[in-house]
């Protein structure tokens, strides 16, 4: 799998306390590694420093919230890595 | 302070949005009721309250840093360091720092020293939220007049 999954894998771990084999490219972030919107601000603060981006959460809570995406879109890891790489790709672009 | 308002901070006496830091400062009061507790004879500023003297200054460096448009709620205190005693009529320096600037919430480094020496410290997490209500952006607007902060253009210090 993909360097960007491994680093999210690894920060989700650190941070949450949560074994590094349990995590998986498949699993949601929320419904199955059981982290709350609290624990994900940790997270995401790790993302954003890691990959020097800043993860839209407003925005992807709001388009959830409005019935314009699911949270697998977002949460699911392996889309997560997916929805990082192409915020890399931005704002290098 | 005015400790039965829980305003935890006096003035502001400097903010740098382009630097992303806040100073206040804060006069710890000679007498109220919380020191007849805490403790009979011994009376000491709650470090719980100096911690939200941190989160305060904190607080309003995010406030400016949003314009007065958004709300920072308290979401996570960490590392909180109490490093010596606190006493009526102390004066304290309080100052803090953005560390990360999210999408609806921020991280700081916040502390506090009195005569240059340090009282605490803490990492401090905010959530940021659209105001509630009209009154209460009011309220906060004419609370940063009072505190010495420009509300209207942005500071630099």
């Amino acid at each position: 799998m993909s360097s960007t999954f491994d680093t999210i894998a690894n920060i989700i771990a650190e941070t949450c306390d949560i074994p590094r084999d349990s995590i998986t490219p498949e699993s949601h972030a929320i419904n199955d590694l059981g982290i709350d919107s609290l624990d994900f601000l940790d997270i995401a603060f790790a993302i954003d420093k890691a990959f020097g981006i800043k993860l839209p959460l407003e925005q992807w809570t709001q388009e959830v919230s409005d019935g314009k995406a699911t949270t697998d879109q977002y949460f699911v890891l392996k889309n997560l890595s997916s929805r990082i790489d192409d915020l890399v790709a931005a704002k290098g672009a | 302070m005015r400790l039965e308002y829980f305003q935890l901070i006096d003035r502001i006496v400097d903010i740098n949005l382009a630097d992303r830091s806040i100073g206040s400062e804060a006069t710890v009061p000679t007498e109220n009721s919380i020191f007849e507790g805490h403790f009979p004879g011994y009376p000491l500023m709650p470090g719980v309250l100096l911690v939200e003297a941190m989160a305060q200054t904190a607080g309003w460096l995010v406030v400016a840093m949003n314009q007065f448009r958004r709300m920072p709620f308290l979401a996570a205190v960490k590392e909180a360091k109490l490093r010596t005693f606190v006493e009526p009529g102390q004066r304290l320096s309080i100052a803090a720092q953005l560390v990360h600037d999210g999408s609806g919430f921020a991280i700081t480094d916040a502390e506090i020293k009195r005569a240059g020496q340090p009282i605490c410290n803490a990492t401090i997490t905010f959530r940021i939220l659209d105001f509630p209500n009209a009154a209460m952006a009011t309220y906060m607007r004419k609370t940063a007049v009072a505190l010495g902060l420009n509300t209207e253009a942005p500071a630099d210090g």
